[in-house]
């Protein structure tokens, strides 16, 4: 596979690890165990057993009818929102527990900007009977308020992150700091296709479930196992990787990672990093980033938590120089109408992060023979307070849409 | 190749104290005189930090000074000017220590260049991993005689340490234990063992203890198993307040050093 990751840790020119010696020790453990651990058979049968019976797997490839109306072409939603705690985030948090606890780890942390992350790995420990500690941004526990009551009754300690942007980035330099701090009982799990190899690697095998049910479920329904798009949006990315990961080498199959453009590309509030971001290093990977030009990693913005991230996982940004993914940005207005169109037309409410995704339909020229896979990555429940907030605000004249 | 800090590591290898202050703070302009204050006061090694939006491997006291820099205005190429105003009245060693992004921003090359200008003589760049180092940048440090200084921690392997010895001319950072800067020495059971661990491995490059060092006891123990140690976030508190600095400075070196002046 070409796009995959090579023996380095890079994709391309993206990748590798950029970690101060205290991260060594664990990182360079994890590197080397990682593919032997995931792949042995015992592992195997208890993850594919917990995917079915816990997470709820496989979800439904939905035929959204009416959705298909509207834009002229087979539009068909894999329900990640389907999964257990309401995201595709759970496929990773159960794959790297049992990992964790196979290297004999105690403690596990995290970093979580929707909450959805850290609701799945809070919600994986409590099963493992491990304790847990979550990063957060504090704008972030105020705006996913319920997220925060959900890691706290499974038992998770929750820290509000208060510095930089109080958003994901900085979450998730404290969780970095908590593991330099504890590097014998302590394992991170990252919640993207981020951070050092072999984390991207890592985390995009576990969301590679995503594609390989696809894959099944579209022969079934179609006749063919590719369809013609797989759109995703890209925070770091890690529902995407998922989505696209048994396609990546079938070139008939067009990939559309779709990121947020917050208030507009060129506004200054934006998180579209694939048009804003160069070559710079964060959490420990080289990638595209939204830097200045003194190398200061700059704050992004987005309404949806899950997308407020000044980088992309070494993976996209790698099928973003390639070309082989298609990248679109959505401002939060145009994700916002996705939200209400989705839930209008298929009385389905979706997380805003898949929202992006959603209104990137109206950017896609499509045919009506095109089959077209969308990635539905979580549900709108924990956005119901933004949701409200917004419908308040276009309903009132001169309304100024806030957090 | 000599350079400051190899010529002070022939003359001197103990009770080396290292300062570590952040450039451009409390005030754009107190790098030059932080710096120059450093020296009169008798620091034998100053590593000057280069502030960064996401410093990783840094507490919050020294997280906070490179906010407080950043928003002063400090860049590295407003570094380099700083350290070429002063640095024809110095005669101490400079370290320049940072995060690899700003540096590749920067462009490594131009980095080397202008550091061996204006008289640096080394770097510490936590986070630029040791391959890479070794497979890319380090003809381009040996061409600008420029040191490089590589972090041990207790979970270093003892093969890594030695790839290390091997990598480096100037001196090895031992960080004290797992922890971000700014934590305390306690000087425990397990810590002395590991200090002890690494002084018995006989390495070629002298070890300045660092992380945690905060004031007269914990320099004293550090200096009993290395040959010096590095202060850090204590001094970034002693210098917080720009009003006094300078007396601020010499009080708190001194009270560092006191034993070595009371003898001599
Ligand atoms: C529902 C949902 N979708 C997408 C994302 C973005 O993450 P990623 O890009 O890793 O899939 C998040 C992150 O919190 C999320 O909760």
């Amino acid at each position: 596979m070409k796009y995959s990751v090579d023996e380095r840790g890079y994709y391309g020119n993206y990748g590798g690890a950029y970690i101060p010696e205290m991260l060594y020790p664990n990182v360079e453990e994890l590197r080397q165990k990682y593919l032997e651990i995931i792949y042995e058979p015992a592992f195997q049968e208890e993850l594919q057993g917990l995917l079915r019976d816990y997470v709820g797997r496989p979800t439904p490839l939905y035929w959204a009818k009416r959705l298909s109306e509207k834009f002229n072409a087979k539009i068909y939603l894999k329900r990640e929102d389907l999964a257990h705690t309401g995201a595709h985030k759970i496929n990773n948090t159960v794959g790297q527990i049992l990992l964790a606890k196979r290297l004999g780890k105690t403690r596990i942390i995290a970093e979580t900007g929707a909450g959805q992350h850290g609701v799945a790995t809070a919600t994986v420990c409590a099963l493992a009977g491990l304790e847990c500690v979550v990063y957060m941004g504090k704008i972030d526990t105020e705006r996913q308020k319920p997220n925060v009551a959900r890691m706290q009754l499974l038992g998770a300690t929750v820290v509000p992150v208060t510095s930089g942007s109080q958003t994901l980035k900085d979450a998730t330099n404290e969780a970095i700091r908590d593991w330099i701090s504890n590097p014998e009982d302590t394992h991170y799990i990252i919640g993207s296709v981020v951070g050092p190899h072999p984390y991207p690697d890592m985390v995009a095998r576990f969301q590679s479930v995503i594609s390989e049910e696809v894959k099944q479920q579209l022969l079934e329904k179609e006749g063919r196992a590719n369809p013609d798009y797989v759109v995703a949006c890209v925070g770091g990315g890690s529902n995407a990787a998922g989505a696209f990961y048994h396609f990546l080498d079938e070139p008939e199959v067009k990939l559309v990672a779709v990121e947020a453009a917050g208030h507009g590309v060129d506004t200054g509030f934006s998180a579209a990093t694939s048009v804003l971001g160069t070559l710079g290093i964060i959490h420990g990977s080289k990638t595209l980033l939204m830097q200045t030009d003194d190398g200061q990693i700059v704050e992004p913005h987005s309404i949806s938590a899950g997308l407020d991230y000044p980088g992309i996982g070494p993976m996209h940004a790698h099928l973003w120089e390639t070309g082989r993914a298609k990248f679109y940005s959505i401002t939060d207005n145009e994700a916002m109408e996705g939200v209400v169109m989705l839930s209008r037309l298929e009385g389905i409410i979706p997380a805003i992060e898949s929202a992006h995704a959603l209104a990137a339909l109206h950017r896609m020229e499509l045919k009506p023979t095109d089959v077209v896979v969308l990635n539905l990555s979580g549900r709108g429940d924990k956005d119901l307070a933004t949701i409200i907030n917004y419908l308040d605000n276009i309903e009132k004249p001169h309304g100024e849409q806030t957090n | 190749m000599e350079n400051r800090l190899t010529k002070l590591f022939r003359e001197k290898r103990e009770n080396l104290l290292n300062v570590y202050f952040t450039a451009g703070f409390p005030e754009l302009e107190s790098t030059g005189v932080v710096l120059k204050t450093l020296e009169a006061a008798g620091a034998d090694i100053v590593e000057i930090g280069m502030p960064y939006s996401d410093p990783l491997a840094d507490g919050p006291t020294i997280q906070q000074s490179n906010t407080v820099a950043l928003r002063n205005g400090m860049s590295i190429k407003k570094l380099f000017s700083q350290i070429e105003a002063v640095r024809p009245e110095l005669e101490v060693p400079i370290v320049l220590m940072g995060y690899l992004n700003p540096v590749l921003q920067f462009g490594i090359e131009r980095f080397c260049e202008e550091a061996a200008r204006v008289g640096v003589d080394g770097f510490i760049l936590p986070d630029m991993p040791l391959h890479e180092y070794e497979e890319e940048y380090q003809p381009l440090f040996l061409k600008y005689n420029l040191s490089v200084i590589f972090l041990v921690t207790p979970q270093t392997s003892e093969d890594r340490i030695r790839k290390i010895d091997a990598l480096t001319n100037s001196f090895i950072y031992l960080v004290s234990s797992a922890s971000t800067t700014g934590n305390k020495v306690g000087g425990d059971a397990k810590q002395v063992q590991y200090f002890q661990r690494i002084q018995d491995l006989n390495l070629k490059n002298p070890k300045l203890i660092g992380f945690g060092i905060s004031d007269r006891s914990s320099f004293q123990l550090a200096c009993k198993y290395a040959e010096g140690a590095i202060i850090g976030s204590a001094f970034i508190k002693i210098i917080q307040q720009p009003e006094n600095l300078e007396e601020n400075i010499r009080g708190f070196i001194r009270e560092v050093k006191a034993p070595e002046a009371v003898s001599a």
